[in-house]
């Protein structure tokens, strides 16, 4: 029976980067993956015929360029487009748009105060400061502060001088930037409620925090790391919809001689001694490999596809430990026309950026309140978008797709799981929101696709329907991630390996856990990285 | 399904929506200057359209130093600022004693955060007691409004009501005495006055960022054009002509003036803390006046003196041979890297080759000879290198009498 | 010869106890120093007070908890009359119907009320609780360190910190590392499981702060309380006989006799500056006080802004300054009752203790959600006292003084105080006679203190007896603003002694200590 260098549980596009870099270094590498398709939260499907969704994530940024150039992304089939900015429609009638011109947006600002449009350019350095001691640490393993191994003093070093190479007050401000919640951020800057709602929204997406929770700064921060094309801070859209990037992924680890298993859902990891010896399917089949990597999160790798006996006690502790919250749902929605919202006028580059119903933190917090007391949010955040306003391959002409990623959903429902009333009653809260906005908005929908944590855990495998892996607070950062001790890659088994977001440095399509996880397992191997061009500079 | 109280927006920011459709917006001198601008070479100037050049950018510089040139300045950041603190306020805002500001004066001035790094410079306009004007490159509302914290005063951004033209060049003085401007003659370098045009009042001062004999005046927008009509009648048998900012960029690099964004990074603007400057560190020094009063800054910019943190120098150069420097890095000894040369021309006043650089200190400072600017200057797709000796010598590099003298005289 | 024409080494505004700390301390060392005290008396938060005919009170602080051994050692407070033994010692109860759940001794040393396997779960808590909180308990008896150009003093503190860490060990020092900034709420859920125990230790956790225990960093707040000692022993707490008054009593004959000049009745109208430099104050009153050096001891934003004014600091530092978060949640209610009240299922000894309504962290969070926007907590939470049965001479025989801490109350209550405090006082009552079954009717006098009543009376802007929230971006290096942690100011020659500077508020004395510490340090 053949054995596999290495098996990669998951063909999310972490475990596919992973297998990439694997496969691209000479190691024979099989993905297996449970669904019919690989691409786990970075998909596109067509649910009805002619529309082409992004049933879970929907938007690019994160991503980072080194893997698309490395892995030659471009050839096969992914392309990133920029879109405008956004706006935030406010309840009386009018709205708040971001857009990308500089003088325009400051203008958009004045509208509502002139003192804020002027204050945004010191939140902005302010903001781009914090974002540049953050990312040159994504493309790194962290240090582990309790080893005195040469390699992670080294990297405790690098991270201390990077510190100390600011003045004491910046490495205050630092600090005090991690711990603040987005609203108190934000009060330092901005006197008006819609535009605090503008930007306090990044703070919260993903997270089961609430804008007034200390810590969501950092979590703005995760959200402006990204870039389309070298233009920090930006999103794009996939052309083909978010399933275009692991379909591109796929392609390329095939036509570097990988091997995809789909339709194969992995039971549990075969362990010999203490050693991953490779992984046994639902129906009984075993396959055999040298090293195994887990793309699933922490807690479905170790507390469902690894028998306890294997593992030692602090570690499960830990791991149990681990907060993986599901916060939010989507609603994927065809639509026969593009719908009108009158509040625009019609020639605005707002219906092709996200769009936004939430105008206040106070409304962004209750709606995290109604999370806290185990219910859907009756006023939920909406990060709504159209992309078929910029990509024509999602739907037929004149015809669109929506996207709407809704929060808060929490992953019971008063301490039981979801129903389908559920899920039908929590759509009809994000359909009455667009709605309201919206007149005739519901003659449109041809379909809708409607996910709770209960359908994203089942489809994705995402536990408790968390889209990060894990939640984004301090005690799973860095080298808390995904548990002390275990932040490396490696795990308590010999050969076995994680590569999902559960893994420093966390959610998003960002590719940098699976890349990440790559350069450890070659660095056991002693294999050389001579494939990984190094992480872009920041200068 | 949002139960939340609804009050209707204003009709002003309702109509204000549309802004989206014109990104680069004109000023109230705009269909004269589009007249004029036969090249249509514009940029983009805080938001406006601004030209370039309008005609030849070669002869509108001559324009500024031959007869006089027409140069608007109405997107250059203005705020009003008035009431009983009004000079305690700015006294504190800015690095000049502004006690000893007499109504009726205009300071160049700048002013500082915390850790006394140049937020920018400016100029500042005493229209009255407790009335000033503060014009300056960038915008800066949020630090003067908490700055007014706990003072009798108001700060009103004014840009776009208050137009703004630069009158600049030897024959200015008779342009504005012809079109009717009485007793403009008294004014005296750094002076302004009210004066009566078109039933509304514009306030001359005599300024400017040219180094030359020049006014620059401000006027309400809606009477912009009876403004410029004015100007342009009185001064056509003077061959008064409008420019774009090329030229005036050339004239002002002449007179050793600095611009922020250019010649230094404003701190507000600043991502890499390296990139701020104390006003010491950009030729601002003569501005800090230990004596008065405090002022935003002060026990920063004295500690750095104190302690000779002072990390680096602005310089005037001039530099061997006739190709520009611009952006070319300064060394010492021809190796050792010591600054960057932020802009640079030849100067047709002076027949020199001038620049202004950014040193690392001791260099321009304590040690000002061997060094060195490498020139990389485009020629036929090929850099032709050059490594051409420089002098560090006063600025302003022109110095013209007609600048100062009174009575200012009749060209 | 008047006071005017006296050139003081130092004078002290407030009188508070870190004032007097602060003076006390600076007069040890051979300074001439002249507190100046704004109320007729000194004590600030740490008064009692008569609220009622007969009845006294901790007027806002009524638990001794926290304050500082240095303190007593360098103010010598024991010859001064401050005593405090074991036996003094006080427990914390958890109230639940009728069973509730008592902490005794040192923070529940042991535990009672609870399953066995709650009680080991909270011992094995209990000690990585103060494990954790010890290892940060050195801080608060130094200046925050100066990350940027730091000292060898701040560098051996900062190594004792590191060392001090690994003697935990690799697993224990990787779990202190992960929980450090965590909400409290996660980590009772990970450690125990009975809800009047976590409902207990959510409350500590989250009094006096703008948090609820699911807010993250919440976990701080009980450090912080863990990191103080009384009678020797981390967590421990007592009512001090006479009430908090009879503390300020003894600082301030310790303040006395060391030679502090004590002026009760005059506030401090400003702080004169001449070339940057404070040197000295003029009272309400008219009077000019020069000195070498000014201390003040009362709130960082009242001092600058309002003593200071803008005039003679930067921008951007008033700017920091009104940034400092400073809206209190806790409001304090005093009764004067008819006779003791009777807490469904708690015994007599336990009723000297601290008695805490707050069932559930769910409970917690729910009472602190209103106050987010600016609502009080329809069922709040509270840590009620019954001082007169420790010191029966604070009321008249046979009648009771109940003293409580009441969250949440949120300064800025949208709808007004005027209107919204009796509401506030039903909703509290209301709690109470679940508790204490006809204690509403025994009521003789209820005085209710909102937080802006505590800004009114006491002096403290928002009402916040930390003079600024305590939460991680208002701690150590941000404390009281960026930059200017380390009791200094911009200005030479004007500190900051209050609980607004590190490491915060709380009868510990620890900023007055540090604060002349570092004076004395810099010779000053």
């Amino acid at each position: 029976m053949k054995t596999w260098d290495a098996i990669v549980i998951g063909g999310g596009h972490n475990g596919l980067v992973n297998a990439c870099y694997l496969q691209r270094a000479g190691l024979d590498v099989v993905v297996v993956e449970k669904n019919d398709w690989v691409g786990g939260a970075a998909t596109s499907r067509e649910l009805t015929p002619g529309f082409l969704y992004s049933n879970c994530s929907y938007v690019c940024s994160l991503f980072r360029s080194e893997i698309m150039r490395d892995l030659e992304l471009p050839r096969f089939g992914l392309q990133v487009i920029s879109y405008e900015g956004g706006a935030v429609f406010t309840r009386d009638g009018d709205y708040l748009a971001n857009y990308r011109d500089h003088d325009a947006h400051r203008r958009e600002f004045a509208r509502f105060s002139k003192r804020d449009a002027e204050a945004y350019d010191r939140y902005s350095r302010d903001v781009t400061r914090q974002c540049r001691l953050i990312q040159p640490l994504l493309m790194r393993t962290a240090p582990d502060p309790t080893s005195f191994k040469p390699r992670d003093l080294g990297e405790l070093l690098y991270l201390g001088k990077k510190f100390a190479g600011l003045s004491s007050e910046e490495m205050a401000l630092t600090l005090r930037f991690w711990t603040m919640s987005i609203s108190d951020f934000l009060d330092e800057y901005f006197e008006t409620d819609v535009i605090k709602a503008n930007f306090a929204l990044s703070g919260i997406i993903g997270t089961a925090l609430g804008p007034m929770s200390p810590g969501t700064a950092y979590v703005l921060l995760h959200h402006y790391m990204g870039e389309v094309d070298g233009s920090v801070g930006a999103w794009g859209y996939a052309r083909g919809g978010m399933g275009a990037v692991t379909r591109a992924l796929a392609a390329s680890f095939k036509a570097s001689g990988g091997t995809v298993r789909t339709g194969a859902e992995v039971d549990h990891v075969l362990i010999r001694n203490g050693k991953a010896k490779g992984v046994v399917l639902a129906g009984g089949e075993e396959i055999y490999g040298k090293l195994v990597i887990s793309n699933a999160d922490v807690k479905r790798t170790f507390l469902k596809l690894v028998e306890e006996k294997e593992l030692p006690d602090i570690f499960l502790r830990r791991v149990r430990n681990f907060k993986i919250r599901g916060s939010s749902g989507k609603v994927n929605i065809a639509l026969d026309s593009l719908p009108e919202f009158p509040a625009l006028p019609k020639d605005s580059p707002v219906y092709r950026a996200d769009m936004h119903f939430t105008d206040s933190i106070e409304r962004m917090e209750r709606a995290y309140d109604d999370w806290k007391a185990g219910r859907w949010s009756t006023d939920p955040f909406l990060d709504m978008m159209i992309p078929t306003t910029l990509d024509p391959t999602m739907a037929p002409p004149g015809k669109h797709f929506m996207s709407c990623f809704v929060q808060y959903a929490p992953p019971k429902i008063d301490g039981r799981d979801w129903t389908d009333a559920d899920r039908d009653g929590f759509a009809e809260s994000v359909i009455s929101q667009i709605a309201e906005y919206s007149p005739g908005f519901r003659d449109r929908i041809v379909h809708m696709e409607v996910r709770t944590p209960r359908e994203i855990e089942a489809e994705v495998g995402l536990t408790e329907g968390n889209i990060f892996q894990g939640e984004l607070t301090f005690d799973q950062l860095l080298f808390n991630r995904p548990v002390p001790g275990y932040a490396q890659y490696r795990s308590p088994v010999g050969g076995l390996y994680m590569c999902g977001s559960s893994t420093h440095p966390g959610g998003g399509v960002m590719g940098a856990p699976g890349r990440n996880a790559a350069a450890e397992i070659l660095r056991d191997l002693a294999k050389p990285t001579l494939h990984m061009s190094p992480a872009h500079d920041v200068i | 399904m949002n139960p939340h109280a609804t009050i209707k927006p204003s009709t002003a920011r309702l109509a204000a929506q549309s802004h989206f459709r014109t990104l680069r917006l004109g000023t109230p001198f705009q269909p004269r200057i589009d007249a004029l601008g036969l090249k249509q070479d514009w940029y983009n100037w805080a938001g406006y359209r601004a030209p370039h050049s309008l005609w030849d950018e070669e002869l509108e510089y001559f324009a500024i130093r031959s007869q006089a040139a027409l140069f608007d300045i109405s997107p250059m950041t203005k705020y009003r600022i008035e009431g009983p603190d009004a000079e305690a306020y700015l006294d504190r805002v800015t690095l000049r004693d502004v006690t000893k500001m007499k109504p009726g004066r205009v300071h160049y001035t700048a002013w500082c955060d915390d850790d006394g790094f140049v937020l920018d410079d400016g100029t500042l306009f005493r229209l009255s007691p407790t009335r000033f004007r503060l014009c300056s490159q960038e915008r800066h509302l949020p630090w003067l409004l908490d700055s007014a914290f706990r003072y009798d005063v108001t700060v009103e951004e004014e840009t776009e009501a208050v137009a703004g033209l630069a009158l600049q060049g030897p024959t200015s003085f008779a342009i504005l005495r012809d079109a009717g401007f009485a007793r403009i003659e008294r004014l005296k370098i750094f002076d302004l006055a009210e004066f009566a045009h078109d039933g509304a009042s514009v306030t001359i001062s005599r300024t400017g960022f040219t180094g030359d004999l020049g006014y620059e005046l401000f006027v309400p927008a809606d009477k912009a054009l009876s403004l410029w009509d004015r100007l342009m009648a009185a001064g056509e048998l003077r061959g008064v002509r409008a420019i774009g900012y090329t030229a005036l960029n050339r004239a002002r690099l002449e007179a050793g003036l600095i611009v922020a964004n250019a010649d230094f990074t404003a701190a507000e603007h600043a991502i890499r803390a390296d990139r701020l400057r104390m006003p010491d560190e950009i030729g601002l020094g003569f501005m800090i006046d230990p004596d008065k009063a405090h002022f935003n800054g002060r026990r920063a910019i004295l500690e750095a003196r104190a302690r000779k943190k002072l990390r680096y120098v602005l310089v005037g150069l001039e530099i061997e041979g006739n190709i520009p420097a611009e952006h070319a890095i300064v060394y010492y000894r021809k190796s050792q890297e010591v600054g960057l040369v932020s802009a640079a021309m030849w100067s047709p006043m002076a027949k020199r080759n001038i620049a202004l650089a950014s040193l690392q200190r001791p260099y321009g400072d304590a040690i000002v000879d061997d060094l060195w600017v490498e020139i990389y200057a485009m020629r036929e797709l090929q850099y032709q290198k050059l490594m051409k000796k420089a002098k560090v010598v006063p600025r302003p590099f022109i110095k013209l009498d007609r600048r100062t003298a009174n009575p200012p005289a009749d060209f | 010869m008047t006071s005017s024409d006296l050139n003081w080494d130092a004078i002290v505004i407030g009188g508070g106890h870190n004032g007097l700390v602060a003076a006390a301390t600076l007069a040890k060392s051979g300074r001439k120093v002249l507190l100046l005290e704004a109320g007729n008396e000194v004590g600030g938060a740490a008064r009692s007070e008569e609220f009622a005919p007969g009845f006294s009170v901790s007027a806002v602080a009524h638990l001794l908890n926290r304050l500082h051994p240095d303190v007593v050692k360098t103010l010598e407070l024991e010859r001064h009359g401050l005593t405090v033994e074991r036996g003094d010692f006080v427990p914390s109860v958890a109230l639940f119907k009728d069973y509730p759940l008592v902490l005794h001794g040192a923070y529940g040393e042991v535990l009672t009320g609870a399953s066995p396997s709650e009680q080991s779960a909270w011992k094995e808590l209990r000690a990585q609780l103060l494990r954790y909180a010890g290892v940060l308990k050195p801080f608060l008896s130094r200046r925050a360190p100066d990350l940027g150009n730091m000292s060898l003093t701040e560098m051996t503190g900062l190594g004792q910190t590191a060392l001090a860490l690994k003697r935990l060990g690799k697993e224990d020092m990787r779990d202190f590392l992960r929980v450090l900034l965590m909400n409290v709420y996660d980590l009772l859920d990970e450690q125990l499981s009975d809800d009047r125990l976590k409902g207990l230790l959510a409350f500590d956790a989250t009094l006096g702060s703008h948090l609820g225990p699911r807010s993250p960093t919440s976990l701080l707040g009980l450090y912080y309380r863990l990191a103080g000692e009384i009678g020797g022993l981390a967590g421990a707490q007592v009512q001090p006989k006479g009430g908090m008054g009879a503390i300020v009593a003894a600082i301030r004959a310790a303040a006395e006799k060391a030679g502090v000049s004590i002026r009760q009745a005059s506030p401090v109208a400003k702080v004169i500056v001449e070339k940057g430099r404070a040197v000295g104050v003029v009272t309400q009153s008219g009077e000019t006080l020069r000195a070498k050096t000014v201390v003040s001891a009362i709130n960082p934003a009242t001092t600058i802004l309002d003593l200071v004014g803008p005039r003679e600091v930067d921008t951007g530092f008033v700017r920091k300054v009104r940034n400092i978060r400073m809206k209190g949640d806790a409001a304090k209610l005093h009764l004067a009752l008819d006779r003791p009240p009777q807490f469904a299922g708690v015994d007599a000894a336990a009723h000297k203790g601290r008695l805490v309504i707050a069932p559930s962290p769910d409970h917690v969070e729910r009472a602190f959600n209103p106050s987010k926007y600016g609502a009080f907590s329809p069922e709040p939470v509270m840590e009620i006292t019954l001082p007169s049965l420790v010191d029966p001479s604070l009321a008249p025989p046979g009648a009771c003084v109940l003293s409580a801490v009441v969250q949440y109350a949120p300064y800025a209550l949208k709808e007004g105080w005027t209107a919204g405090k009796p509401r506030f006082l039903k909703a509290i009552m209301a709690q109470l006679e679940t508790y204490a079954p006809g204690i509403g009717a025994t009521v003789r006098h209820a005085e209710l203190l909102t937080p802006a009543d505590i800004e009114a009376r006491y002096r403290m802007p928002g009402g916040h007896w930390h003079h600024g929230e305590l939460q991680a971006d208002q701690m150590l290096m941000s404390r009281p603003v960026s930059g200017w942690s380390g009791y200094d100011t911009p200005l030479e020659g004007l500190f900051l002694a209050g609980a607004g500077s590190h490491p915060g508020g709380g009868i510990s004395g620890a900023p007055g200590l540090n604060a002349a510490r570092r004076i004395i340090a810099m010779r000053a």
